[in-house]
């Protein structure tokens, strides 16, 4: 199992300086999680979701340990090279959606494909295929600041999935939502996860979002406590 | 390339600040276009009408003229030489020449120079000419003992006009000291009031028959200096006699003008500065700001690099709007300048350099260019400046949006 797995953690620790001290917001996290996964890590506020899928994210590194993503070990990168894994493999989601507010919702989508350089053609496909699956076609040309939370947030992971990255993590991605945008949101992403087989990664603390997951790993003052398999 | 794209998309969608910047980097643009325009335009101008009026293609001078030592005028005259006698006689050179006088107008004594001028020389522009209109009984020319009951008459410019409250057909009284030392006087008619932009051929100076005026100084055949017209050309030196060339007698004024410009640079230094403050001050503030986008950009993917220059780009792009929106307005107005000319307010001639009514700008490539690529390098400098930050930001910080 371990050598397929499109990302491994091992012996992960997590130290922020506070005044003086420290504090150890992930204490010895080892994980490993298989392509086409959809999979949350859940616990209580502080208990250091955030920070882990920070590193897995190749966002922030780890004191000690190692983040293994996509066979490369997210510590040992340079910004230049954890740039590019960003760029190729990862699609993030974010609890305060963070679109580009000057951008419409036909730029927002299109933007990391820019980054990929992809031709005009290419980007105009992928863009209006990303905006059918979240049911926003009707929509291009508004821009963020005309939209509803549950229709920025459908934006949000039309932008995460339009390259078709192998992994997408998301952060508290229902927090600002109600329960019908919630509900709304995860079935679309299940439905991504389940047609696409990209990797799903969420941090919440959500019953909605936890109905969902498959897998749920429960994190508790930087520890893995439990990590539990579900058929439905 | 992607940096220019995204950097166009985000100052549009900034909206007015952007605007507000643009506009007045446009406004500098154009300033400082227009106004070394203004200056070289005049420079040209006065280069042209020096030539014409006073300069010549040089001059010679006897060696004791000094055109700023006014005590040593009196013995700045001497014989003419052969070799100019023989140019002046087939009228490429003219002789001038010089003395002190004054007039009363309103019954104050005011100094002047008396210049006096061969009638037919087609050298310089003073129109000499109007000299020559006395009768035949009374050649213009003849000495003022001869003239008993009859006015020399006189030529004179537009400042010396008003400053002695005199006008075409006025008769006034002159006085001078011959060379005994005792005061004569002679009435003078105003024959011609001339208009030049010159004011070094105008303020307080007289244009009399040259004749007379050797007469009165008792010094015959005599010039102070030569004014050389256009196909003179000698190679030997004369004696008693230097040759100031062109170049010379417009250093001054040249001189003048680069001080002009100096002066203006330091206006425009400053304009540029406070110009430059607002560019940094809207970098500054949306490289704040715009912390999550930032972190946003990062995690999608963007190296720093990418950021920065992005911010950057930004910044500069103010400077390229400014030149899209500082042509729009611009180019009709510089043009419009350099077809009607710039009005001269009234007393702007008193400055000693010969200015028109009008200025006429001339606008180099050279100029346009250089002030275009300056105002590019230093805003984007500034840009670049705060955005440098962004490097060193944490991108999970970014995304929080908490750096102070
Ligand atoms: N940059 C930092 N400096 C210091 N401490 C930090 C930093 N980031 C996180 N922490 C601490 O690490 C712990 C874990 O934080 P984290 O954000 O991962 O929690 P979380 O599980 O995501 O919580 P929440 O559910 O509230 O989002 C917290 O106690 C937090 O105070
Ligand atoms: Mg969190």
């Amino acid at each position: 199992m371990e050598q397929s797995s499109i990302i491994t953690i091992k012996e992960l620790i997590k130290r922020f300086p506070v005044g003086k001290g420290e504090f150890t917001a992930l204490n010895g996290i080892n994980l490993a999680f298989n392509t086409g996964e959809f999979a949350g890590i859940v616990g209580p506020s502080g208990s250091g979701k955030t920070t882990l899928l920070n590193i897995i994210g190749s966002l922030d590194t780890a004191t000690e340990g190692k983040a293994v993503v996509m066979g490369q070990s997210t510590g040992d990168l340079t910004t230049k090279s954890a740039a590019k894994l960003r760029r190729m493999h990862l699609g993030f989601i974010f609890q305060t959606y963070n679109l580009l507010p000057v951008y419409t919702v036909y730029e927002n989508v299109e933007f990391p494909l820019l980054l990929l350089k992809l031709s005009d053609s290419e980007r105009r496909k992928a863009v209006n295929d990303a905006l059918e699956w979240v049911g926003l076609t009707d929509k291009i040309k508004s821009r963020p600041a005309q939209l509803s939370g549950g229709e920025c947030q459908r934006v949000a992971i039309a932008r995460a999935m339009v390259k078709k990255p192998e992994i997408v993590l998301a952060d508290e991605p229902t927090a600002n939502l109600d329960a019908a945008n919630s509900h709304n949101i995860l079935k679309m992403m299940l439905k991504l996860n389940e047609e696409l087989k990209t990797t799903f990664i969420f941090a919440t603390h959500d019953d909605k979002v936890i109905k969902y997951l498959k897998r749920k790993i429960t994190l508790e003052d930087g520890k893995v406590v439990k990590d539990e398999f579900i058929t439905k | 390339m992607i940096a220019f794209k995204l950097a166009w998309r985000n100052l549009i969608g900034a909206g007015l600040r952007t605007w507000l910047n643009v506009f007045v980097l446009s406004f500098i643009y154009i300033l400082i276009i227009w106004h070394y325009g203004i200056l070289d335009g005049w420079n040209h101008q006065a280069n042209i009408d020096m030539k014409a009026w006073e300069a010549g293609n040089g001059q010679y001078w006897q060696q004791n003229y000094d055109p700023y030592d006014f005590f040593t005028l009196e013995e700045s005259h001497a014989k003419i030489p052969e070799v100019l006698q023989k140019a002046s006689s087939e009228g490429v050179v003219t002789p001038i020449l010089i003395s002190q006088a004054s007039v009363y107008p309103d019954g104050r004594i005011q100094s002047m120079l008396l210049k006096g001028i061969i009638p037919d020389q087609k050298v310089v522009a003073i129109p000499s000419a109007e000299l020559d209109t006395e009768s035949e009984a009374m050649p213009a020319g003849s000495p003022p003992a001869e003239r008993t009951g009859q006015e020399i008459p006189v030529v004179i410019g537009r400042r010396m006009a008003k400053s002695c409250k005199l006008k075409e057909g006025d008769i006034t009284t002159i006085r001078w000291r011959d060379v005994n030392g005792t005061f004569d006087a002679a009435e003078v008619k105003v024959v011609k009031v001339f208009n030049c932009n010159v004011p070094n051929v105008d303020a307080g100076q007289m244009y009399i028959h040259i004749n007379t005026l050797r007469e009165m100084m008792q010094a015959p055949g005599e010039a102070t200096m030569f004014i050389i017209g256009k196909d003179f050309e000698m190679n030997e030196t004369v004696s008693g006699w230097e040759y100031k060339d062109y170049d010379f007698l417009m250093s001054e004024m040249n001189e003048m003008m680069k001080m002009k410009k100096v002066g203006g640079s330091f206006f425009y230094l400053i304009l540029m500065l406070l110009a430059m403050l607002a560019i940094f001050d809207t970098q500054v503030l949306s490289i704040f700001r715009r912390q999550k986008e930032i972190g946003t950009y990062i995690a999608m993917g963007m190296t720093r690099t990418q950021v920065v220059s992005l911010f950057t780009v930004e910044g500069a792009m103010h400077a390229i709007l400014a030149v899209i929106i500082g042509a729009i307005y611009g180019i009709p107005f510089l043009l419009w300048q350099m077809k009607t000319g710039m009005t001269m307010p009234a007393g702007s001639d008193d400055m000693g350099i010969a200015i028109a009514e009008s200025i006429f700008p001339v606008y180099g490539v050279g100029l346009i260019i250089t002030t275009v690529l300056l105002v590019l390098i230093i805003t984007t400098i500034v840009s670049y400046m705060p955005a440098r930050k962004i490097s060193k930001m944490k991108p999970t910080d970014a995304l929080k949006g908490k750096i102070q």
